[in-house]
């Protein structure tokens, strides 16, 4: 069965089952590596994308359900690194063995794109289903603020 | 490589191949080198070992160690740019080729800083020196006139400067000086070494295209997932291939066997497909019979009757000095004390994986693994291709916190390649991840000790019952079974005339391997805990009561590595304790609610002392702070040193806020996150990380801060609530 959804801006179309989920889909299919597998559960994170905009745990969701939809991976965040979000991380040297680190990124962009000036309980709420096994959690939380400051205009990249 | 009698960290492995062979492979961990083992191996040229200059000067330093987030990656490479004079923006960094005539791969004990800092400086200083040597031969100079600055050759007085690219191809020609005499840049000079520095490839783990394991690619590429018997040393009786070659996408179904010892795999049904998922969906229509094997009836509740049964009686005696019972049994102030210990997963968040390609005339691997020489020998193995035609690729890794040393995820992997012909990618889900991990071992101890009237360590007893790691490798281990269980248990800082320790091995058919900080998980919070159980006895401040205990500036030798270890300087201890102390500011009065609590510990060479904050409401522990002082000698990176304390910080409590590995019917009852829960955001504490900036020879940090943080958390409960605890992890009803 074919189905056709918007990938980072341009237009794809894949022919698997219906049931396989979106993670591996573009993992295998596609062969966009950035988006991790960690449980298969949505129980961590690694897999988190964005479609239509909201924070969605890729490893659970029936390529199907997608069919019209606006898929973002951590691939279309930016060309470059430059996303504010991407140049936070980058800055604070958030990313250690680095595995969750796709996952971590596109859930603050969700949660900058709604709260843009984020409390720390906003914080741990939003982000408390992406695990961290370095524990960067603490650089992680400064990140978002920096991102937020970068995205408000209120301070340049380093 | 030769053979040895006795197990101990630089141990022996046996890897076993499907045929049964025994294939004998040493591997190697240098917790520091000497200058008879660089010797041993031939110096190889280090511009092309360590550096490669192209003549339009882009540099390359070469890794010859895994980067799982330690941040090695920058560190050691920081090292040959120092002695080179590079500037580092510039720098290129590249994983050496699988080499171990060359290279020392093998990452873990918090050994690579320390094992490579000599070798790496004089392979630096040589490359710098043949550089001169080519620059002076060119201006017809005396190289004394010649210095390496700014990426290139400076001579002084003409002012002359060619950069390394113009000099590379003559300097590769040139005698390479003698490793051992090889005059090193001044520590007074360094620009690189002990700067903070952003880790070298944070970008592409910020973007998504670092590669890990599991991203491997190859063309034609299979991927396979593996049922294995849940039951630990249990196999396939028989099983039933046709629904799950019914399943689209599926390609193949084979079974491979159990290597049982050396690489410890679980053997099974592999089912290939053409992408992950259509294998898992296939390995679920499998229908297969276990032999569920001799450990079906092991479990938790088993397991602790064995520890209190063990408990019961005398052990091998492994210390005694003086006479501790005599000296108990007088005590005006005895505490006496059990602590018990689950197992532990390592949960990595890259779940196992390896991607193989066997060809008739040579293999290629993609291998997240802290052991690449121990890759490559499990390919030789089971191929027969000569070591030159098989080629392991270190990829970055999902963690590694010693999991990837093993060599069980590689076996599978080769032994479907051997058969199909074709590269397969072999990926383990979470719960494959998390019932066949090799985990840290469960341990139970019985804890006396005493304190004098003028407030000093009269005694100290402790009696050991565990799962032992050395037990599990060979016969000789279990012989010494008691040589993986201690480390700094075996030689506390506290002095004190009486000092008794006992070891009886606790038989399990759970496998055990080396999880961040190993032994020390368990000795740092016994110890740590169980010295404040006595200051409380005392009635003494647990800050001064260690410091009075510590005692002179003393070096303490390491009684559980005679031959090889460091001593404890208790000096640098002291340093530590005296700086957390500061830094926390341990004396300020606490909101009420708030406990504080004081740890420090030897281990890997480091020093390392935290205070926790916590409170406690509701039968819940929230961990508000923690300050640490860590010193582990001269820093390389010290923004890498304190990303390694936070993260060995929420890795030792992920083992003490939440759940335990258990067992039933000879299987981990836990499969993933749901029922092995991790830390998260919202648990972690305000974390300072305070570096001593010290002059003294490197040393790790990988693992150094986990030994500390348990204890000060359960030492911060007991000042709170006056409630120890004594089991891990931390229960509801231990706090009430």
């Amino acid at each position: 069965m074919a189905v056709t959804f918007m990938l980072n801006g341009k237009s794809q179309t894949v022919e698997v089952d219906p049931q396989m989920p979106l993670l591996w889909v573009l993992r295998d299919t596609l062969n966009l590596t950035g988006t991790k597998f960690g449980c298969g559960m949505a129980l961590c994170g690694a897999c988190t994308v964005h479609i239509n905009g909201e924070a969605a745990r890729s490893c659970i969701t029936p390529i199907s359900a997608v069919a019209g939809k606006k898929i973002t991976t951590i691939e279309g965040l930016s060309a470059d690194g430059s996303h504010p979000v991407q140049q936070a991380w980058m800055e604070e040297d958030v990313p250690q063995c680095g595995y969750c680190q796709s996952g971590q990124i596109m859930s603050a962009v969700a949660l900058l794109s709604k709260k843009p000036k984020p409390t720390d309980a906003d914080i741990d709420d939003f982000m408390n289903g992406n695990i961290c096994r370095c524990g960067t959690y603490q650089r992680i939380r400064k990140a978002i603020h920096r991102a937020a400051d970068l995205q408000t205009g209120k301070a340049k990249s380093a | 490589m030769t053979t040895s009698p006795s197990l101990d960290r630089r141990a022996f492995l046996k890897t076993g191949t499907a045929a049964g062979a025994g294939l004998l492979v040493g591997f190697h961990l240098p917790a520091f080198a000497s200058s008879a083992e660089d010797q041993e191996k031939k110096s190889p040229n280090p511009l092309n070992a360590w550096v490669h200059i192209t003549p339009d000067n882009h540099v390359s330093l070469i890794l010859g160690k895994s980067e799982m987030g330690q941040g090695i990656m920058t560190a050691l490479p920081m090292i040959l740019a120092e002695e080179l004079s590079l500037d580092w923006s510039k720098v290129k960094i590249e994983q050496a080729p699988t080499n171990p005539a060359i290279y020392d791969h093998g990452t873990g004990g918090s050994g690579s800083i320390a094992g490579s800092w000599l070798p790496l400086r004089r392979a630096g200083a040589a490359a710098r020196e043949m550089l001169i040597s080519a620059a002076a031969q060119r201006w017809n100079v005396n190289r004394d006139t010649c210095v390496a600055k700014d990426g290139g050759v400076l001579h002084g007085a003409r002012k002359n400067f060619l950069t390394y690219g113009e000099l590379a191809e003559d300097a590769a020609k040139q005698p390479i000086p003698d490793f051992k005499t090889v005059p090193l840049k001044n520590s007074d000079d360094f620009t690189i070494v002990g700067h903070d520095k952003r880790r070298y490839e944070g970008a592409t783990k910020a973007t998504g295209k670092a590669v890990f394991g599991i991203d491997a690619r190859m063309p034609g590429m299979q991927y396979a997932v593996i049922a294995r018997c849940p039951v630990f040393g249990g196999k396939v009786k028989s099983f039933d291939a046709a629904k799950a070659k019914a399943v689209p996408g599926v390609k193949d179904v084979i079974a491979i066997d159990p290597v049982p010892e050396g690489a410890f795999t679980a053997g099974g049904v592999a089912v290939l497909a053409d992408n992950s998922w259509a294998a898992m969906q296939g390995r679920k229509a499998l229908e297969i019979t276990w032999e569920e094997g001799p450990h079906a009836a092991e479990s938790t509740e088993w397991l602790h009757n064995q520890f209190v049964e063990n408990a019961g009686k005398t052990g091998k005696i492994v210390r005694n000095d003086g006479d501790a019972d005599a000296a108990l049994a007088g005590a005006a102030k005895k505490v006496e004390a059990i602590y018990e210990f689950p197992f532990a997963a390592h949960a990595t968040m890259e779940p196992m994986n390896c991607t193989v390609h066997i060809r008739p005339d040579g293999a290629e691997a993609w291998v997240p693994t802290q052991a690449p020489q121990w890759a490559q020998d499990i390919i030789v193995g089971i191929s027969g291709l000569p070591r030159d035609k098989v080629i392991v690729n270190t990829t970055l890794m999902g963690g590694g916190f010693g999991r990837r040393y093993m060599g069980d995820f590689v076996m599978e992997a080769a032994q479907i390649a051997k058969v199909t012909g074709k590269p397969v990618q072999v990926l383990w889900t979470r719960e494959d991840d998390m019932q066949h991990d090799f985990y840290r071992p469960s341990s139970y101890h019985k804890m006396a000790g005493a304190v004098d009237a003028q407030g000093n360590l009269a005694a100290w007893k402790h009696f050991q019952t565990s799962t032992s790691i050395d037990a599990m490798w060979s016969k000789d281990g279990e012989a010494h079974a008691e040589n993986s269980e201690f480390a700094t248990a075996l030689f506390i800082p506290y002095a004190t005339p009486n000092y008794r320790v006992e070891y009886t091995l606790a038989k399990s058919g759970v496998p055990r391997a080396w999880w961040r900080s190993v032994e020390h998980s368990t000795s740092g919070f016994i110890v740590e805990c169980f010295v404040d159980e006595l200051a409380a006895a005392a009635g003494a401040d647990p800050y001064d009561f260690r410091l009075k205990l510590i005692g002179d500036d003393r070096k303490i030798p390491d009684f559980s590595n005679p031959k090889e270890g460091k001593p404890l300087d208790t000096a640098r201890l002291k340093g530590v304790l005296k700086l957390a102390k500061e830094k926390s500011d341990w004396g300020r009065p606490l909101p009420k609610g708030v406990g504080r609590g004081i740890a420090a510990y030897y281990s890997f060479e480091s020093y390392t002392a935290a205070v926790a904050e916590v409170s406690v409401k509701n039968g819940a522990v929230k961990v508000l702070k923690l300050c640490y002082a860590v010193d582990c000698g001269r820093p390389i990176n010290p923004d890498g040193i304190r990303a390694q304390v936070e993260s060995a910080a929420i890795y030792g409590l992920s083992a003490s806020l939440h759940d335990a590995i258990t067992i039933k019917d000879g299987r981990v009852e836990q499969s993933n996150f749901n029922n092995y829960q991790m830390p998260r955001i919202a648990d972690t504490p305000k974390t300072e990380v305070h570096v001593v900036m010290s002059k003294e020879e490197p040393t790790g940090i990988g693992e150094p801060g986990l030994p500390v943080v348990t204890a000060s958390v359960c030492n911060a409960i007991y000042s709170l609530t006056k409630k120890r605890i004594r089991r891990l992890p931390i229960r509801k009803e231990d706090l009430a």
